[in-house]
């Protein structure tokens, strides 16, 4: 029988933190990408956003809508014509000790020839004011296959012990 | 070894259609997901899903959406389906949106169906985000889903995906 979920790749952040994690190499023979994160950053914040690119392309390909709870208010942002799709979160060092966010990042058709549409929720949860939690749509105007996806931290670096789990999906 | 996660079925559309329907589902599963990644023929034009080929005003929804400007709750009782993209509609010239729909619990014959679901579109005039929560009031088990567009066509080249889950 057929295995529907498959880990392609993992990374666990080793101590001396990471800029980025980069999943490279990535063979089209699934049907869908899933990814799924626990990251604190170095960033002297609460919650941090994280830069979510495709095949190395920055330039203006991306764009996303995010709906945004504080846990004081319920608000919702855009951005277009982007580097890349920042509207997840991973926790920042200003939070409570040894709290990591949690996001799954799931890329229907990567392999397709058509544009690359993305579904992303995230949480950052602190026992504290300053959390976040996100649903974020975002869009690869980009045609090609998706060879590598790269979560990159903004402004500082991943934190030991955060991870993230690359799933291919089939649907063979 | 047990497979948990199971394809059912994938349905890739060659030319444009003016539904996709999953039928003859098996009621050996759990739970189910249907991943869809889709167009539609005019901007604007909602996305919806009918379970069992029920028409009738068995349905209703509740939705928390942001359009990248505000964002808002609204609801919707006894209609004859689940909105999938209530707040955000469709993309009229691209494949753009999607969609993760997980159904718990589908095959019981005792208990009303509840679906959970998110829609992404996150570029056009009709872009938004939006979670979902959608309930058929019917105890039978669901044996087929139909997804179509509110009043056009499905592009071609729009890819559904349905999946079981197995708690064994």
């Amino acid at each position: 029988m057929a295995t529907t979920y498959t880990l392609i790749s993992s990374v666990t952040v080793g101590s001396g933190g990471a800029a980025n994690i980069d999943f490279t190499g990535i063979p089209s023979t699934y049907t869908d990408l899933l990814v799924k994160y626990s990251i604190r950053d170095s960033n002297n914040s609460i919650s941090q956003n994280i830069n979510l690119t495709f095949n190395n392309a920055g330039g203006t390909a991306y764009s996303e809508r995010l709906l945004y709870g504080s846990g004081s208010a319920a608000q919702s942002f855009s951005s277009s014509s982007a580097a890349n799709i920042n509207f997840q979160y991973a926790t920042g060092v200003a939070a409570t000790a040894s709290t990591f966010s949690n996001g799954e990042i799931y890329i229907p058709n990567y392999a397709g020839s058509t544009a690359k549409s993305v579904s992303v929720d995230s949480v950052v949860e602190n026992n504290a004011s300053g959390t976040a939690m996100g649903l974020n749509a975002g869009l690869s105007s980009n045609t090609a296959a998706i060879t590598s996806v790269k979560l990159a931290s903004p402004s500082g670096t991943f934190q030991q012990y955060s991870t993230a789990y690359l799933y291919g999906i089939s649907n063979a | 070894m047990t497979s948990t996660y199971e394809k059912i079925a994938t349905n890739t559309l060659g030319s444009a259609a003016a539904s996709v329907t999953f039928s003859t589902i098996s009621g050996s599963y759990t739970d189910l997901v249907l991943v869809a990644n889709w167009g539609v023929s005019v901007n604007g034009d909602g996305t919806i899903i009918r379970f069992n080929s029920d028409t009738g005003n068995n349905y209703s929804d509740t939705e928390l959406y942001g359009t990248g400007s505000s964002a808002a709750s609204q609801r919707r009782s006894n209609a004859s389906f689940i909105d999938i993209t209530r707040a955000i509609a469709g993309d009229g010239t691209n494949i753009y949106t999607n969609a993760i729909i997980n159904i718990q619990n589908y095959s019981n014959t005792t208990t009303y169906k509840t679906a959970l679901l998110r829609s992404n579109l996150a570029t056009g005039t009709y872009a938004g985000v939006a979670a979902l929560v959608g309930l058929w009031r019917s105890t039978s088990a669901i044996t087929s889903i139909t997804i179509l567009p509110a009043s056009n066509n499905l592009l071609s080249g729009s890819t559904f995906t349905l999946y079981g889950i197995k708690a064994e």
